[in-house]
């Protein structure tokens, strides 16, 4: 059966232009990330940037949920904080060398909780920076979807999500380090994590990851199970009368974001040294979302570009003018709902097409 | 002949009101059959019940020998059951293509979606020959005029490869010349496939039917041929006999 | 034992009175409009600081003063997103949350210009000290404001032409609309009300702790869940709703802690939805949305 339907036909339709632009653009902007930023940039800034790409990361899992499957995600900052806390108790029993990490001392701890121990292995750690986000996402996701609660529904339980993963972290001091979250990190897989060379090349990892993710996400994007995915955002319902069934289809995808999302927050933690529950409540995973739909929520490449643009924007904006950084962030957001609900990118079709059309006008 | 579809003593009530009353309704393989039945009767109820859109309140329905009871929508349809809606609903930020390849590659194993499509499956190449649509292929299916969207879905259901078609009202807000069109691929499709529609166009079911259930206030009225239906005073009395009226009024006017 | 679960049950109580009144705005313009209105969070918070401004004049008095004055407060200012955002955005649930996000952030940060940052108090009059067994009069006091909006609300949407109207949009806004019904103005009215109600709920909490710029915040997410429970549009989905993850946030916090209390609230969300997903009453529709 398979075979037969396998079987190419005639082309019905020309062969499509081989598309060049997309990818000269990318392998460009991979010069860019991987040559050029290093060279120009001081140390303080390419770090900075290695932020913003980690946010960039989350941003993308969060234009495949939410631009490509339409499930609103309020909560990626729950997945990335799962990935960097996994991260951070490996680092931290790392540095504490089979003593107890230094905040648990201070919390009065004896012996290492049953959780922690076997973080102290870089494998299982590295392993649960993708397994847990996984699990958590397919066990939230087929709960939810397969009930058929969507849309807002899914958008509100997201955000109850965060909000609930914030007050455990802070309210388990011992075991998390409350407020403060993990942090004075000083080893990095026998490197000095603050040293120079250390950061450029954790710069150099997190923009890697970024563009091969990318890569992941946008041949996703192109092939069946994309398209299966568009048609789940426009017409749920329509898509089960085609014998697919979408609460697998949006779990994978949520599952995907959320493993994009745990990634990140791993890759955090080295880069700027904390994680902590504000990196990963309500209002952070809130934001990842707006600079979606800044740069541009139903291009991949908006969601990556709107956060590396607002990373760079909230930096600016409370270096100089820190007051006015919330009106902004709030007009700003006001703004592009109202006026330019596809972003960045959308603008710039937009005014691409224009520039076309007056051309051949 | 034997029996594909068989629906026993059927109810299904809505806050108290019983939209199907006790239903029992056979078709066989190969037919073609024309549902019927004035506003209200139940039609698109009983439709909504066998593809699992709807649950009955009593009764069973059971498709090939297997019940479809607990059955979930897209189970239905990898069972060989699959329908069109009155307000057909196609993607439109696919082309026409792509709607079709999605209808025809659902048999696909989850994993295999994740490669490109890479030219057009057999499948949705007789698709697009039959309802004519290859012309429109590589365009996007929200540009589609009304008729053009009815014969994708049509497509799309030609496409999946079902053993039983539903159609729900699909020449409903169609041209005359259209209507046509919809009627020879409805011929067509009806050769080798089992088809119910739901049709309320007297002029089509005339063309078109053979087979007629007559549907009134969630309960059988009448079955039989097309002559036998519109020779019987029941319904004459609660349907042709307004639509008559109505096919008066549009003669003169 | 028995006297931390009494203990516990005003705490309880009063919280899911709080949500209720939260919950309700949420409800019915989330029901009516398909809007989702993150600013909800500083209607409270404006009614909160009305309270607060209200002392210099009123003195002790002033959450009595407050109740009325909050209500028209908060509900002008919800008339005003309305009227001049989120009308443009009906039926886009997840733009409006996102629009409206944007205009909550300003909010707070405008009651960080205009009262500073730090948490303010309102004094409770002095009549609402002391209780009635394990029953605080303040706690009892807010009870009693829940019951008596409920009441309100159910009179004015069942015996009143204006509610009855607010009703047939909820229900099938076109068709109440071709019967003359003019929509814009009734969604007006349900956008005031709702807001208005956030506004008495910001006083009710000043009787329960301080006051400031985030105090919204606090209460939006689960407000959002009793909306999710009780059903989109529902005053007695609402109302249980509320009063169910009052007690069960408050229990959950005495028999475990304060930490775990909000795992174990969205845990049982969750189970909930798998039997009801939809929440615990449902409007009913034919359409294959």
């Amino acid at each position: 059966m398979t075979a037969v339907l396998e079987k190419p036909t005639r082309q019905l339709t020309p062969k499509e232009p081989r598309q060049w632009k997309g990818p000269a653009v990318f392998v460009a902007v991979a010069i860019i990330a991987l040559v050029v930023m290093p060279l120009v940039l001081e140390p303080f800034r390419l770090g900075l940037l290695a932020k913003y790409l980690c946010y960039a990361i989350v941003a993308l899992g969060i234009g495949l949920a939410w631009g490509q499957g339409g499930m609103l995600t309020l909560g990626q900052g729950v997945f990335f904080g799962l990935g960097g806390y996994a991260m951070g108790m490996y680092l931290k029993l790392n540095d504490a060398g089979g003593d107890l990490p230094d905040f648990m001392v201070w919390s009065g701890v004896e012996d290492l909780p049953a959780l922690w121990a076997p973080f102290g292995n870089p494998v299982f750690a590295l392993a649960m920076v993708v397994v847990v986000p996984l699990v958590v996402a397919v066990l939230l996701g087929t709960l939810v979807f397969r009930q058929r609660v969507r849309g807002a529904y899914f958008a509100i339980l997201t955000q109850a999500l965060a909000a609930a993963m914030v007050i455990l972290l802070v309210g388990q001091q011992g075991l998390t380090g409350g407020t403060n979250g993990l942090t004075n990190f000083f080893d990095f897989f026998g490197n000095d994590v603050a040293a120079e060379s250390t950061q450029r090349g954790l710069y150099l990892t997190v923009a890697i990851v970024l563009g091969v993710l990318y890569l992941a996400a946008w041949q996703l994007v192109r092939s069946r199970f994309g398209r299966l995915l568009l048609a789940v955002r426009d017409g749920e319902d329509r898509v089960r009368f085609l014998g697919y069934n979408p609460a697998t289809v949006k779990t994978i995808t949520f599952a995907i974001s959320a493993v994009m999302a745990g990634i990140a927050g791993a890759l955090f933690v080295p880069v700027v040294g904390i994680i902590s529950p504000a990196l990963l409540g309500v209002v952070p995973s809130l934001e990842l979302v707006v600079a979606v739909a800044v740069g541009g929520r139903f291009a991949l490449a908006g969601a990556v570009l709107g956060a590396v643009v607002m990373g760079y924007a909230k930096t600016y904006f409370s270096e100089e003018l820190p007051d006015a950084w919330l009106y902004l962030q709030g007009a700003l957001f006001i703004l592009v709902m109202t006026l330019a609900p596809k972003g960045i990118v959308g603008v710039a079709t937009a005014l691409r097409a224009r520039v076309r059309k007056e051309a051949s006008a | 002949m034997t029996a594909l579809l068989e629906v026993r003593d059927l109810a299904v009530v809505f806050d108290g009101f019983r939209a199907i009353d006790g239903v029992d309704f056979t078709v066989d393989s190969g037919e073609l059959r024309f549902l019927i039945g004035p506003n209200g009767a139940g039609k698109t109820t009983l439709i909504d019940i066998i593809t699992g859109l709807t649950k009955p309140t009593t009764g069973t329905v059971v498709f090939d020998g297997n019940s479809l009871a607990g059955k979930r929508e897209h189970e239905r349809v990898r069972l060989g059951i699959g329908r069109t809606f009155q307000t057909s609903v196609v993607f439109e930020d696919l082309t026409v293509l792509e709607n079709l390849d999605l209808a025809a590659s659902f048999r696909r194993p989850l994993w295999s979606l994740l490669r490109r499509r890479k030219g057009v499956i057999a499948a949705v190449e007789q698709a697009l020959e039959t309802t004519g649509l290859a012309d429109l292929a590589p365009r996007k299916a929200g540009v589609l005029s009304h008729g053009q969207r009815q014969w994708l879905e049509i497509g799309m259901l030609i496409a999946q490869g079902p053993r039983l078609l539903l159609l729900d009202e699909p020449v409903a807000g169609m041209s005359s010349e259209e209507r046509a069109r919809t009627g020879e691929l409805l011929t067509s499709i009806a050769k080798d496939h089992t088809v119910i529609v739901i049709e309320h166009d007297m002029e089509f079911l005339r063309r078109y039917a053979s087979q007629v259930t007559v549907l009134h206030e969630g309960k059988v009225l009448i079955e039989g041929s097309v002559d036998e239906v519109r020779a019987d005073p029941r319904v004459q009395e609660v349907y042709l006999g307004r639509a008559r009226e109505e096919a008066a009024h549009d003669a003169v006017t | 034992m028995v006297e931390g679960f009494l203990n516990q049950l005003p705490i309880g109580l009063s919280i899911g009175a709080v949500l209720l009144l939260i919950a309700l705005g949420l409800t019915f313009t989330f029901g009516q409009m398909g809007v989702i209105n993150m600013a909800h969070g500083e209607f409270i918070m404006a009614g909160a600081y009305t309270a607060f401004l209200l002392q210099d004049f009123a003195g002790r008095s002033a959450v009595l003063v407050a109740l009325p004055v909050a209500f028209v407060v908060a509900g002008l200012m919800g008339l005003l997103l309305e009227r001049l955002a989120i009308r443009h955005f009906y039926g886009r649930p997840l733009d409006t949350l996102l629009l409206t996000w944007g205009v909550s952030l300003v909010l707070q940060q405008v009651a960080r210009d205009l009262f500073g940052a730090p948490n303010v108090q309102v004094l409770s009059p002095t009549w609402l000290q002391g209780a009635i067994g394990p029953m605080p009069y303040n706690r009892l006091f807010i009870l009693a404001l829940a019951v008596g909006s409920v009441v309100a609300i159910w009179l004015y949407m069942n015996r009143s032409a204006q509610g009855r109207r607010m009703q047939a949009v909820m229900q099938n806004r076109q068709l109440a609309a071709t019967s003359g019904i003019n929509t814009g103005r009734v969604d007006q009215r349900t956008f005031f009300i709702g807001s208005g109600l956030a506004g008495i709920a910001g006083v009710a909490l000043t009787l329960i702790g301080p006051v400031g710029p985030t105090l919204g915040t606090y209460y939006i997410v689960d407000a959002f869940l009793v909306v999710v429970a009780g059903g989109l549009g529902q005053l007695r989905g609402a109302v249980i709703a509320a009063a169910a993850l009052g007690l069960l946030n408050s229990y959950a916090e005495f028999w475990t802690n304060a930490s775990l209390a909000k795992v174990i609230v969205f845990a049982a969300i969750i189970a909930f939805l798998q039997f009801r997903p939809q929440g615990l009453f449902v409007l009913r529709s034919r359409a294959l949305t």
